[in-house]
Formats: C-alpha cells, structure tokens, sequence
C-alpha cells in the first residue's frame, strides 16, 4: 500500500522546490531590493572573465573590495574615493584570514579586484599561491622597500608599531625595560598581557626568529610562559585592562590606545594608559603594515585607481588622523601622540621574511601560550 | 529525492575527503595523529560530555517540572526556560567575561577555562534538550502512568521507568543536539580560552593560513560526530517507547507540597544568570562607551539582512527536510538509517569548515549561485538539516498513512485529504522546525560571513564587526535586537510545543476525528518524536487494546 501513498507525499516537496528553481532566475532583482549593494557577484565575476579583451584604462566604474580591515576604519576612505573618482566599490568585509582561505578557496574565479589586509602574512600567503597581480613600479616604488612585497605584487599601506603599555600608577619610568627581553625576568613576573591568538603577536615572534633565531625565540616563549602573563583575546582587552589597573602592562600595537580614547570619547592623554616605544631596534619595537594587492587579471584601471588614492597623500593622512597609524609615503605626518616613523629604531626586518608563520604557531603552543 | 537532499548535507564531507586526498594519506595521518591532536580531541568530548550532562539533568528536570509538577507561575517558566536559545554562544561568552570582570580585577583570578566554558555552554544549550522533552511530556498519555501505579509502582519509580522511559527519544534527541552544538562551538571556547579541538581548527585556518592542517584536523571531528550517532544509535535500539497521537486524557499535575519552593527557585536561578547576564553586560556596553549609536536605517538594514537570509535558510532547510523526514518516518530499513545519521554529519563541523566547502562548492559548481542569498540558504541547509527533519520526522507521526486509508475509503480525493489531513496535522510540527532553523540561522556567523552577498550586513555580522574595534556601545543595539528578533521563534516554538497550552494539532484530530481518525478504540501508536512504533511492553496496562501502525500498513 505504501506505494500508493508515496507519489502523493513527495508531491509537495517536489513542487515546492519547482517552484523555488522557478522564482531562482528573479532572484538577483530582489536581492537588489533587499541588499544595499546591487548583485555584485554576477556583474564582477563577467567582468573579470572578460578582462583579457577590455580595454586596461577605460574602466566600468565600478569594483568588489575584499576587506580584511574593519567597516568602521574603511568606510569614510572608501566613501571620499568614489565622491573624487565617480568608482563605486562593493566591498565585501571580514576578517583578514577568513578572506585569504576564501581568496584561496576561490582561486582564478573571485570575483574580488582588490585584498585589502590587516597584516602582511595574509598578503604573502595569497602571493605565493600566484594570485595577485604585479602592480606598476610608481605604485611599488611610493612605499619603502622592507614595506612592500619583493615581488612588487603588494604594498604595504599604513604602519603600525609594536609598543609596550603600562600604567604609571603600577610601573614608574625608570622600572621601563630597554628590550623585551627583560619582561620575561621575576621583576614582570604576573604583570604582562600578551595576546598570543592575535596575528600581531604572532609577527612579533616570527619577527624574533628570523633576528635573533628559533632558539631565543623559544626560550623567550617558554620564559613568559613561565613568568604568569597575563593572556587575553584580542589588544583592545589589553588595552583596557591596563588602563583600568587590571593588568601593570601589555604587549600590543600602537594604535589600540587611541581606539580605546575614541570609545571612551576622551582625548588618549586624558586615559590612564601610557604608551612605552622600545628603542636601538629592539625586536619590540617591529613595524608592521596593513596592506593591499590587485586580486587576479583585472579588467580596467579601476582598481589601481583605488590602490593609488590609497597611497595618496589625502588617502594617508585619512589613516593618519582617523586610525592613528603611520603613513607610507614620504613626507606624511606622524600620528598624533606618538614618534614620527623615522624617530622610532625599529629593526631592520623586511616582513616577507616573516612568512613562516606555520613554525612561529607550533612554537607559540608549544610553549603552552595558545 | 531525499537522496538529493541528504547530498546537500555530505557537501563538507565530500570537500573534506577531496582535500585530505589531495594532501595524500601520509601527510594526513602526521597532522591527525599527533600527541595534541589527541589532548584536543580530549579536551572537546570531555567538554561535550560534561555540557551534555548537565544539560540533560537541567533540561528534563526543568521539562518536568514546568509539565507536570506544581510549580508556581509554571507556565512563565517555561517560556523563560526556552529564552537562552535565543542567546548566540558568542555573545553569551563575552558577557560572562565581562561581569565576571567586576567582580575580579585581581590577575589570575579571570573567568576562563574548562569549568567556565562547562557553565557557559550548559546555560545556552539545555534548551535543546528542555524544549523537545517538555514538548514530549505534555502529550503523555496519562493512562500509562495510573496503570503503573495501581500495579503497584511508586511514584519516583514510575517516573523513571514509565514517564521518562516513553520520552527517552526526545532526550536522546536533545542531548544528540547538545553534544554536537558543543563539539562544533567556536566562539564561547575562544572568548573562554579553552584549547578545544574546534578552536584548534580555527587557529591552524586562521593564523597559520593553514587550510590543510585546518581541514585535516576536521576530518577527526567527522569522525567524532559519527562515534556520537553510532552510541545515539545504539541507546535507541536498547528499547522503543511509544505515546499515543493524542493522550486519552490530560496527564495530572504532581503535588511536591513544600518542594515546589525550592524547585521554582532552581528554575529561576538558571533564567535570571542565563538571561541576567547578558543583559547586565550590553546595558554597561551602551552606558559606559560612546561610539555613536548607528543611524536606524543601518540597524533596520541589518535586521532585514537577518530576517531575509534566515527565512530563506528555514524555506530550504525544510524544503529539504521534507523528503528525509517522510522517508525516515515511513520507511524502515538499512537506507533510512544512513540517511538520518548522514545528515547530523556536518552538524558537529565548525561553521568555517562548511563554509569554505559551500565556498568550493559554489565557485566550481553553482557558480552563478555564488555570494547569493541563495547559496548562504544552501549553508544553513548544510548546517541545520537535522533540526528541520527532527521536525518532520515528528509531524509526520502526527498523520500516519492509515489516516490517509480511511480517508481514502472515505471516498476523499488525494489532493482533499492532503488539504483536510496531511496538511492541518503536520503543518504545526514542521513550523516548529522551521522556526529552530530560522533561530540558528540568525545566530550563525562565520558561514554568514565567508557566503553572504558582497554589501549584505546581518545583525550577527554588524555585531562582529562593532566589536572588533571595541566600538562596544555601538555593537550593544545589534547584540539586543538579535536577542530578541530570536526570541520571537523561541516563543513561536514553545506556542507550538504545546507545553503553555495542549497542542493545537491534539484539537485537530478530535475535531476530524469523527469523520476520518479510526475508531478511538484503537489510536495508533507512534512515538511523536522519532516516529517509531513498536510493540507494547510490560507496563502497558489497559493500552493493550491499541495496535501498532505496522499492522494497520500491512
């Protein structure tokens, strides 16, 4: 008797999804109603299928964005560049590795034109798997050499320094260290936050590595790990316990004090938290960048176009005020409340060399941190 | 058809064994077998058991009692009880860490670690066994339970071996659920620091950039999640329970005299920390910050992100649903078998796992799919499979075949019993699972993330990325309106459950029953939840005049 049934119970189902394969060739007009942005993935992944025969300057102002950097940080830049170049930009945000495994996961067919990242290591991994574009040398050329791929496919876009907080009530001036090495000593014993799970803390040893080599390197893992630090998710926590007197000091990037300022709507001198620079280039004292690449052929200028107003004077200064971070190009301002790029002794690094981010992570839980 | 649908939910596992292929058996084996890899996969199914546990002790002690003991304002609870399920693991984690932050500013003493991260998981993932077991419990048949008694049973005896032992497959249902959400769980073990097996696959995806060691690793968790179902298996084979369509009579209200103090306090003491807590830390988000508001467009931009790309997922995941359901509910045998426990496969995997699957999938094979709704839809699908045909494996229990025969001999059309029969019994049930999947779309983030349309923002995506600048005020409106946008089908669950009010499907049958429903002296008997039947056992008393479906199909 089940027979009989049967056609009569997957009837619906089988009507159902007719119906939805039906209504599928409607849908990108009521995506469009719902999304902010109009379907993007149809109209770029044609384009970049007909890149070979466009015409490179005359562009379809228009582009998709891969953002591995913040909405909030992004956004107004992005919004000044189509009000100047009449480009509109989808931009797709997430987080800087979400978008690279994704960036790899969709090879020659991303539709993306630009990777924007939040650090270097996620530009090097997606270069090596041979899917940026080489840029124009004045593009490669407006940002120093140990801050751009030395295949010329990225550039690095603002930097960052490394910067140990403290609060004054907790640590006196003359108790601040001169190396990082001190901070694994019975003196720091229970007072230093790090954040091992954060990609910049994760430079900072590969950056240790290839200066002083693996085996300083694990020792110095292996001494915080034995000297209580004090372990948190991301910098901004750090940030805010130390300025709280949670924690007497922590290991992060420069800016994270000027974000906390911002949410705190108060001026960064008017905070507890002070920022400690290391100097005569003290692994502590690495810069690092956020950068960007052209994402595989790409079919108009328009891209580039986005890549050099970044690099801009007006583009660099936007992240120079608004982010707190260092400017590229020669000549910019430092960041308020902070040494300029060229007063700061960070150590001669060139960032592709820390590309070895697979071993600085065994070491990391080896040493029990992660 | 239900063939095709399960495929949707092997995706993951067809790109993880693609992938583990590619990198050879060797390499494969050097990442997976290693001393961490096993203190890891420790860790996670110490987790998972603890977790699991103690949901099931809270979730079917909360069921009972809010059911069938006399607890004051029962019926409040009962929703209240069902609320955390609206909470997101990540959102409930980082609340914890930050009251637990008022009260110790002192080094070493933070919240963190494999007790936290027990109470964490246990406080917002009971609902998945309270819900299904408080819903089971309300439709007992209450004739069962007098039997036992005036065979002489006591009544602590014949709660255990009669009430519980007839709704033990919706506990092993939940607790299934549980354990897997448990196993799959990113955000609360991060925010809480405890290296678990599916942290670890994040770390090596995204610090490392290491998609192989990242996918190599999820290979094992397949692995664990099938151990999982096989002992699910294993407990349900132990014995079959059954519950009439509709209980003879309500099934009374126990007594528990001055008990009922005590217990009502244990009840509310888990709403108020469950609930109490993230509502103590998004008011001191928005108090203590001032990053600005968003506008409200942004906000309702976000929220009909939410909704558009939720509904969607529950549309597809029940669509689904449905051919798995009916054939797993109809049809016994060794396919049947596989299909139910294929599709609870990539429910144990971690969202980023089968997002970058759907990622592959969609750009190799459904290209012009790709970054739309739709593939976002065919996620959920993926993840969520299981609690749709739960649903409808249960509903379809509601509207046995024999139904359709008598209508049939009735002289009713077939498309006139779907209208008056199929239809009215069964819609109730799928809704119900309907609404779980659009609950746990709205939660979901790294899949949201990784697929959704290039320019959509969700209220989930919004969240993250206000708190990725420590922009904490600005992200509390999105973490609130979440919240409770999800408690909306947590409600529409509960309504539906039957555990505030008798189920309207109950009312339903009595109210055709004249015309349609075979003679009362013989309603059938099916287990509502997973749709078996059976043979009575010992303690049946006078239920013996009932016959099982089986005979009535043959």
């Amino acid at each position: 008797m089940n027979h009989r049934r049967t056609p009569l119970a997957l009837a619906l189902p089988l009507a159902v999804v007719l119906g939805l394969t039906a209504c599928s060739g409607g849908q990108p007009s009521t995506d469009t109603a719902t999304a902010p942005a109009p379907d993007t993935a149809g109209a770029t992944g044609e384009a970049t299928g007909e890149g070979t025969t466009g015409a490179p300057t005359e562009g379809d102002g228009q582009l998709t964005l891969y953002s591995g950097r913040n909405e909030e940080l992004v956004q107004p830049i992005l919004d000044r560049f189509t009000e100047e170049t009449g480009i509109e930009v989808d931009v797709r945000y997430g987080d800087t590795a979400g978008m690279a495994a994704q960036l790899l996961e969709e090879g020659d067919r991303s539709p993306a034109e630009v990777f924007l990242a939040q650090d270097a290591g996620a530009l090097g991994a997606v270069s090596q798997a041979g899917l940026l574009e080489a840029l124009p040398q004045e593009t490669v050329d407006a940002v120093p050499e140990s801050y751009r791929s030395t295949d010329g496919d990225w550039v690095g876009l603002t930097g960052r320094s490394r910067v140990l907080v403290y609060n004054p009530d907790q640590v006196s001036e003359d108790e601040l260290p001169q190396s990082v090495d001190e901070l694994v000593s019975q003196e720091w014993k229970g007072r230093v936050g790090v954040a091992p799970t954060n990609a910049s803390f994760q430079s900072f040893i590969t950056a240790m590595r290839v200066m002083e080599g693996d085996e300083a390197a694990r020792a110095w893992l292996e001494g915080l790990a034995a000297n209580d630090p004090q372990i948190r998710e991301k910098n901004g926590h750090i940030v805010a316990d130390v300025d709280s007197g949670a924690i007497d000091a922590g290991l992060v990037n420069h800016y994270y004090v000027h974000e906390l300022a911002q949410e705190k709507g108060v001026d960064p001198q008017d905070l507890s938290v002070r920022m400690h620079f290391f100097g005569a280039q003290d692994t502590g004292a690495l810069v690092n960048v956020s950068g960007a690449g052209l994402v595989g052929e790409q079919p108009d200028g328009d891209a580039q176009a986005l890549i050099d107003y970044l690099l801009s004077e007006e583009g660099q200064s936007y992240f120079v005020e608004e982010t707190n971070e260092y400017a590229m190009i020669e000549g910019a301002e430092a960041p308020q409340g902070v040494p300029s790029l060229d007063e700061l002794e960070a150590p001669q690094v060139n960032l592709n060399d820390l590309d070895d981010l697979e071993q600085t992570i065994e070491m990391i839980t080896q040493a029990g941190l992660l | 058809m239900a063939l095709v649908a399960t495929a949707v939910a092997l995706i993951p596992l067809g790109y993880l064994l693609l992938r583990a292929g590619q990198q050879g058996l060797p390499a494969w084996l050097d990442t997976v077998f290693t001393w961490r890899s096993g203190r890891l996969a420790a860790t996670s199914v110490a987790l998972a058991a603890v977790v699991t546990a103690a949901s099931l002790v809270i979730g079917v002690a909360g069921a009972w009692l809010v059911t069938r003991a006399a607890v004051p304002h029962r019926r409040l609870l009962a929703v209240l009880l069902a609320l955390p399920l609206a909470v997101p693991s990540y959102v409930a984690a980082f609340t914890w860490v930050s009251v637990a932050d008022l009260w110790n500013g002192a080094p070493g003493g933070r919240f963190e670690g494999f007790a936290a991260a027990c109470v964490v998981l246990t406080l917002y993932t009971y609902p998945y066994v309270f819900l299904p077991v408080a819903s089971a419990l309300s439709r007992v048949d209450a004739g069962q339970e007098e039997a036992a008694r005036s065979l002489g049973r006591g009544p602590f005896n014949t709660l255990v071996t009669v009430t519980l032992a007839q709704v033990r497959p919706a506990i092993v249902g939940g607790g299934l659920l549980a354990s897997l959400y448990v196993l799959s769980d990113f955000g609360a073990v991060s925010i809480l620091r405890l290296d678990t097996y599916t942290r670890a696959i994040y770390t090596a995806h995204t610090v490392g950039f290491n998609r192989d060691q990242a996918l190599s690793l999820a290979t094992l968790l397949v692995l664990l999640t099938g151990l999982i179902l096989w002992g699910e298996g294993a407990t349900r084979r132990a014995g079959t329970r059954y519950a009439s369509t509709r209980p003879g009579r309500p099934a009374g209200v126990a007594d528990l005299g001055p008990w009922r103090w005590p217990a009502a306090t244990g009840l509310w003491a888990v709403v108020l920390v469950a609930l109490g807590v993230p509502a103590v830390s998004l008011v001191r988000w928005t108090v203590a910050g001032t990053s600005l508001a968003d506008a409200w467009g942004r906000i309702g931009e976000a929220a009909a992100g939410s909704l558009t790309l939720s509904l969607l997922g529950a549309v597809v995941t029940t669509v689904l649903a449905l051919p798995i359901g009916i054939l797993v509910a109809r049809h016994h045998g060794r396919l049947t078998r596989f299909v139910e426990r294929a599709v609870y496969l990539a429910h144990g995997l971690p969202g980023i796992v089968v997002a970058l699957a759907l990622v592959f999938f969609g750009v190799t094979v459904v290209l012009p799919l790709y970054q739309t709704s739709w593939l976002v839809a065919l996620a959920y699908a993926t993840l969520f499979l299981p609690l749709g045909v739960a649903a409808v494996v249960g509903a379809a229990a509601q509207a046995p075949p024999s139904l359709e025969e008598v209508g049939q001999s009735l002289g009713a059309t077939p498309a006139e019993m779907f209208r008056r029969v199929t239809v009215p019994l069964t819609l109730p049930g799928i809704g119900a699972g309907a609404a779980l999947v659009f609950l746990a779309a709205m939660k979901e983030l790294p899949a949201t993330l990784l697929l959704r349309p290039t320019g959509m923002e969700t209220l989930a995506t919004r969240l993250w990325s206000a708190t990725g600048v420590g922009r904490y005020a600005e992200a509390a409106p999105y973490a609130l309106l979440l919240v409770l946008l999800a408690a909306v089908p947590t409600w529409v669950i509960v309504q539906r459950s039957g555990i505030v009010r008798p189920a309207p499907s109950d009312a339903t049958v009595v109210e055709d029953g004249a015309l349609l429903a075979p003679a009362p002296a013989a309603p059938l008997l099916v287990d509502s939840v997973s749709g078996e039947v059976g043979n009575l056992g010992a303690v049946t008393g006078p239920t013996t005049l009932r016959r099982p479906v089986e005979d009535v199909q043959s």
